[in-house]
C-alpha cells in the first residue's frame, strides 16, 4: 500500500499542510542525496518528490536542466535512483517517496520490471511528466498491481473533461501546475490558482498538491492556504547548485528554505 | 508481420491519438494537451478547408516555385550502368530544400488560428530559414532556436536568418544540438501557448505533427507520381530518400503507399560507420523509445538515456525519427538502409561533376545509396530520388573535409 493516503489523512487531522520538497536524485553526486531527503524530513517535508536524471527534460526551467546534467555526468541512472530509496528507507518507513521523470528511462527497463522494482525499493508514486493519462493505461495497470500510485498533472490549460479523465486515471494526490510555463518560472498568479484548485475540488475526493514557481516562504504560504500540498523544486535545487563546490553545506542551505516554508506554512494554517 | 511491399489494405494512420502501431502518440505535459487539442481542431478543419487549399495552393506555386521538375538523370544513370534515375528538385525550391513546403502550409495555419508568434528549432539552419522566410512573407514575429554547437557551425544560416528578421536564441543545455533545440522550443510553447504557434520541421513531435508535416510535405510525392508517369507512362520501380526526421522521405513515399509495387529505401546517416556507434541512424541500429512527444525509434543507451550522434551532414544528426517511418520499418513497407559519411560526400561529387547539380549532404545519402541500388536493376527499370536540397549551404564543410581552407 502506498504510503501517501495515510500521510494527507495524519496531516489533516492535525491540520498540517503537507509539503512535498523535490531534489534531482544524484545531484550533484549519489552520496548526497539520501542524507538530504533525511534533513529535508527533519525539516518538516511530508513527502519527498526525488527527479530521476533524464537527457531531455523538457518541462523543466534551467535551474532542474542543470541539475540533471550534474546528475548524468556521473551516470546517474533509474536503477540508482531506486538504490537511493531503499537506502533512504533503511531509517524512514513512513514518508512517502514519488519518483518524478520522464517516460523514456521507464519505457526501456520495461513497466512490468519498473514496478516490481520501485515497489521493492520503498518507492510510493511515481509522477511521468510527458505521460498524460491517454498514453499510460499499460503503466498505471503495472504500478497498481504493486499498490503504487501514478500522479498525473493538472494544468491551467486543462478543460473540466480532461480533469475528470486525469483524476479518475490518478491516485495519491493530483499535482496541479501553478502556471503556463516550464519548472521554476516566476509568474504565479494566486487567484487563478484558487479557482482552478476549488474547481478540481469539486471534480475530485483526491488531494492537491500545487506546484511550479513556488520559491519562498511567503508563495509556499499562500498556496498552502488554497490546497491541500505545497510542492517546491527548483527554489531548492537552485541551493543545491549555489554550494556544489561545498557539498558539506548542502544540506544546510536546503533546510534554511525549507523550514522558513514550513514555518511560513504552519502559521498560516492557525490563522 | 507484413512482407516488403505486401502493405494491402487501405492505409489510413494515425489513428485519432495520433499512434501508427505502436509508435507515434502524445507524450507532452499536460499544459500542451490543450494547445495540441486546438491545433488538432484547426489542422482538421483547414485540411478540407477550400479557401485555405487555394491559399496553400498559390502560395506553394506562386512563392515556393512548384512544382519543382523530375529530372532525368541521364548520364548518371549511364554511368552507373541500371535504373534510370529520375531526381524530384527539391533543391530548386524558394530557400533551396523541401522545408519550405512545411513551414508555408503551418504558417497559413498560424495566421488562420490568429498566432501572431511563430518559434521553430533547427539544427543546420534550413529549417530555420524556411520559418523565418515565411514569418517576413506573412509580417509575424519569429524565434528560431539553434544548438551553440550547430550557431558556431553554421555561421551563414544564422546570418541569413537574423536578415530575415528573425531572432535566433542559442541552445547551451544538454549537447547543444537539434535534439536540444527542439527541447527549447517546446519550454518556449508551453510559456507562450496564448499567442505562439510552433512550426516543427520535421515529421516528429506528438500528434498533430506527424501526420501535418507529412501532408505538408506530400505535395513532393504526388507530383512525382504524376510527372513520372507523363515521363514513362508507369510507376517507378523504387524510390529513395535521405531519413533524419524523415520529412522529405514521407513527403515522397506517402502519395505511393498503397502502390505496393514501388519499393521505398529510407537513408539513414552512417556517419563513421553503424560499427562504431557514432552515426544517426536510429531505425538501423536503434531501439524503441520515447522522446520529443512520439514513441519511436532512438539512438539511446541501456538506461534510455539519449546518446550523441553523429553525420557530417546536420540535417541528418538527430538521434530520432519519424513514427510513421518506425511503423513502415516493422511493417516491412518501407527499408531502411545506412550509408556512410564518406559515401555520401562520393556521392556529392558525382553528381555535381557529372550532372552539374550540387547536392545538399542530406540528399547526398540517398543519392549514394542510389549508387548501390541503381546498378543492381535493369536498365528498363526506374528509381526515383528525392533530391532534398541544395549543396552551397554546405560547401564549407566538404572544403574543410577535404582540407582546403577557403
Amino acid at each position: 500500500m502506498s504510503r501517501i493516503p495515510a500521510c494527507f489523512e495524519r496531516c489533516r487531522s492535525m491540520g498540517r499542510k503537507v509539503l512535498i520538497p523535490y531534489v534531482t536524485a544524484g545531484d550533484p553526486g549519489l552520496s548526497v542525496t539520501v542524507p538530504l531527503m533525511h534533513a529535508m524530513v527533519e525539516t518538516g517535508a511530508d513527502i519527498i518528490e526525488l527527479g530521476v536524471p533524464f537527457s531531455d527534460p523538457m518541462a523543466e526551467g534551467p535551474v532542474i536542466q542543470r541539475a540533471m546534467e550534474r546528475a548524468l555526468e556521473h551516470n546517474v541512472t533509474l536503477d540508482d535512483v531506486l538504490d537511493l530509496v531503499r537506502d533512504f528507507r533503511r531509517q524512514d518507513s513512513t514518508t512517502p517517496v514519488v519518483l518524478m521523470g520522464y517516460l523514456n528511462p521507464i519505457e526501456v527497463k520495461g513497466y512490468a520490471e519498473f514496478a516490481v522494482a520501485a515497489a521493492e525499493a520503498g518507492v510510493d508514486a511515481v509522477l511521468v511528466v510527458d505521460m498524460p493519462p491517454e498514453e499510460a493505461v499499460d503503466l498505471v495497470a503495472a504500478l497498481r498491481q504493486h499498490e503504487l500510485d501514478m500522479i498525473f498533472l493538472v494544468s491551467p490549460t486543462t478543460d473540466t473533461e480532461r480533469i475528470k479523465a486525469i483524476t479518475a486515471a490518478g491516485s495519491g494526490f493530483v499535482y496541479y501546475v501553478s502556471l503556463k510555463g516550464v519548472t521554476g518560472a516566476g509568474h504565479l498568479d494566486t487567484d487563478t490558482v484558487r479557482d482552478r484548485v476549488s474547481e478540481i475540488h469539486e471534480l475530485t475526493d483526491l488531494p492537491v498538491g500545487v506546484g511550479f514557481g513556488i520559491r519562498d516562504a511567503a508563495s509556499a504560504a499562500r498556496i498552502a492556504q488554497l490546497a491541500e500540498a505545497v510542492v517546491v523544486g527548483s527554489a531548492l535545487v537552485q541551493k543545491v547548485e549555489e554550494n556544489i563546490t561545498s557539498p558539506g553545506q548542502i544540506n544546510s542551505a536546503v533546510t534554511a528554505l525549507l523550514g522558513e516554508m514550513r514555518q511560513a506554512m504552519n502559521a498560516d494554517d492557525t490563522n | 508481420m507484413k512482407q516488403a511491399g505486401q502493405l494491402t489494405e487501405k492505409y489510413h494512420l494515425p489513428d485519432d491519438r495520433g499512434h501508427f502501431g505502436p509508435y507515434g502518440g502524445m507524450f507532452v505535459a499536460e499544459t500542451l494537451m490543450g494547445p495540441l487539442k486546438e491545433l488538432r481542431e484547426a489542422y482538421a478543419r483547414y485540411l478540407t478547408d477550400p479557401a485555405f487549399q487555394a491559399e496553400l495552393d498559390f502560395e506553394l506555386q506562386q512563392y515556393v516555385g512548384r512544382p519543382s521538375p523530375l529530372y532525368f538523370a541521364e548520364r548518371w544513370s549511364k554511368e552507373l550502368g541500371g535504373a534510370r534515375i529520375y531526381l524530384k528538385r527539391e533543391d530548386l525550391n524558394h530557400t533551396g530544400a523541401h522545408k519550405i513546403n512545411n513551414t508555408v502550409g503551418q504558417a497559413l495555419l498560424a495566421k488562420r488560428m490568429g498566432k501572431t508568434r511563430i518559434i521553430a528549432e533547427t539544427g543546420a539552419g534550413q529549417h530555420g530559414v524556411a520559418s523565418a522566410t515565411v514569418a517576413a512573407r506573412l509580417g509575424v514575429e519569429c524565434v528560431v532556436y539553434m544548438g551553440a554547437e550547430d550557431i558556431e557551425r553554421q555561421a551563414m544560416n544564422v546570418y541569413r536568418m537574423k536578415l530575415l528578421g528573425a531572432t535566433v536564441v542559442p541552445v547551451t543545455s544538454g549537447s547543444r544540438t537539434l535534439k536540444d533545440a527542439l527541447n527549447e522550443a517546446m519550454r518556449d510553447w508551453v510559456t507562450n501557448i496564448d499567442n505562439t504557434f510552433y512550426i516543427i520541421g520535421t515529421v516528429a513531435g506528438p500528434h498533430p505533427y506527424p501526420a501535418m508535416v507529412r501532408d505538408f510535405q506530400a505535395i513532393i510525392g504526388r507530383e512525382a507520381r504524376a510527372q513520372i508517369q507523363q515521363h514513362e507512362g508507369r510507376l517507378p520501380d523504387a524510390l529513395v530518400a535521405c531519413v533524419g526526421g524523415g520529412s522529405n522521405a514521407i513527403g515522397l513515399f506517402y502519395p505511393f503507399l498503397e502502390d505496393t509495387a514501388v519499393a521505398m529505401y529510407g537513408v539513414e546517416a552512417a556517419g563513421y560507420g553503424l560499427e562504431t556507434g557514432k552515426h544517426a541512424a536510429p531505425l538501423c541500429a536503434g531501439k524503441s523509445g520515447v522522446l520529443h512527444g512520439n514513441r519511436t525509434y532512438l539512438m539511446e543507451d541501456a538506461h534510455g538515456q539519449i546518446i550523441h550522434t553523429h553525420s557530417i551532414s546536420a540535417g541528418l544528426d538527430y538521434p530520432g525519427v519519424g513514427p510513421e517511418h518506425a511503423w513502415l520499418k516493422d511493417s516491412g513497407r518501407a527499408n531502411y538502409v545506412a550509408v556512410t559519411d564518406d559515401e555520401a560526400l562520393d556521392a556529392f561529387h558525382a553528381l555535381t561533376c557529372i550532372e552539374g547539380i550540387l547536392p545538399a549532404l542530406e540528399s547526398s545519402h540517398a543519392l549514394a545509396y542510389t549508387a548501390k541500388l541503381a546498378p543492381t536493376m535493369g536498365k528498363e527499370q526506374i528509381i526515383i530520388v528525392n533530391l532534398s536540397g541544395r549543396g552551397d549551404k554546405d560547401i564549407h564543410t566538404v572544403a574543410t573535409h577535404e582540407g582546403i581552407t577557403l
